[in-house]
């Protein structure tokens, strides 16, 4: 197989595109699909300070060198989430690729959170004292953490490395469900808010199979196992049912998504408009929020021992 | 040619010679799911595996 723009020897096929490419060429295809989904969706400017969540795996890692690649001021920010040997492991893979010189010569820097020590609580913890799966007391911790990370660095704007798959995977979860404010909420780009960063997803435009080739090409080591809490989740066999259809019909997957962006989103504006109307604030925090008390504050105080007073 | 796999990381024993495409289907896999990695490179589906070669399948999906 020969690489479509310069022929030379293929080493990987991106059927969605009708195209192999030679190394070279799938870097600089990938670092254009991100450059492209920046400028397309306005998501943010070389002035600005960025805020890479980084969890150690291929996304984050590949959504952080392509920023630094394009010239973008991009620091990382590691969330420790107390999942065990798993924990340790991804945060020794997200250290490695800030020691590495693509990260020094930029004079960008990993921040460090640890919910464990810094919130008194794990993961696991977490999603049995509130009887949710730990997917979901993850992805709240995540949001509330990341998006405090974001304001209290002074930072413009969190970008996070939510991809074409998993974008498809949400959206076919949504769609199954008809969760219309979710749908309408399911945007690239998040605007900042009162107490919410602007939040942005540029690997929306590349796919699982082509963020984890990014990775091998370059050489940066990302950790391969799954998340042990994440095993057999919904979202998991949504992108299974996902890349079903993607292996009979390529490039179903980006035109379900990017569709949905074109389509259907402008019909959506007044929903996420009226939704955001509704944001107070938290008694405890002082985070956005549309109850007395967040999400988050609730989840620490049940998953956390009482103290004596 | 001897094949690594992931979640759960095992081994297994496959005959060559036989392409990338064929290897992931003998196997049962989704090609859109996984990269094929011939000793340390990646390879493309219509590629010929020897019996002497070694193979990591890669998954890609990952649930978070």
């Amino acid at each position: 197989m020969k690489c479509k723009p310069c022929g030379s020897p293929a080493v990987i096929e991106v059927r969605r595109h009708r195209a192999a490419f030679c190394r070279d060429c799938f870097l600089h295809h990938c670092r254009e699909q991100v450059r492209r989904a920046i400028s397309s969706h306005r998501m943010l400017g070389h002035s600005e300070r960025v805020l890479v969540a980084v969890s150690g795996g291929k996304d984050s890692l590949a959504l952080w060198d392509i920023l630094l690649a394009l010239g973008f001021q991009a620091d990382g920010v590691y969330l420790g989430l107390g999942i065990g040997d798993y924990s340790d492991t991804s945060r020794s893979y997200a250290a490695r690729y800030a020691d590495s010189p693509a990260v020094a010569e930029r004079g960008a820097k990993l921040h460090v959170i640890d919910i464990p020590t810094e919130h008194g609580f794990a993961i696991p913890d977490a999603a049995r004292a509130t009887k949710r799966v730990p997917c979901s007391a993850c992805g709240l911790s995540k949001r509330h953490l990341l998006n405090r990370a974001a304001l209290d660095g002074g930072y413009d704007v969190l970008a996070t490395g939510h991809n074409l798959d998993d974008e498809a995977a949400v959206l076919f979860g949504n769609v199954m469900q008809w969760h219309v404010s979710y749908l309408a909420r399911q945007r690239p780009v998040l605007p900042e808010t009162a107490g919410f960063a602007r939040r942005v997803k540029p690997l929306i435009r590349l796919g699982e199979r082509e963020t984890a080739a990014y990775c091998l090409l370059t050489g940066i080591d990302y950790i391969v196992e799954e998340c042990p809490m994440a095993a057999g989740n919904r979202h998991l066999r949504y992108k299974e049912t996902l890349n079903e259809i993607e292996d009979r019909s390529p490039g179903a997957k980006a035109a379900f998504y990017l569709q949905f962006l074109d389509q259907m989103l402008p019909v959506l504006d007044g929903v996420a408009e009226a939704e955001r109307d509704l944001v107070g604030e938290c008694s405890r925090c002082g985070a956005p929020s549309s109850a007395e008390i967040c999400a988050f504050c609730k989840l620490v105080e049940r998953a956390t021992p009482p103290t004596d007073a | 040619m001897q094949v690594h796999l992931h979640n759960p990381k095992r081994d297994v024993e496959v005959a060559g010679p036989l392409r990338v495409a064929d290897l992931v289907r003998q196997l049962g896999l989704n090609r859109e799911s996984v990269l094929v990695i011939c000793g340390d490179s990646l390879v493309t589906g219509d590629v010929t595996l020897a019996d002497a070669d070694e193979v990591e399948i890669r998954p890609v999906i990952s649930g978070g």
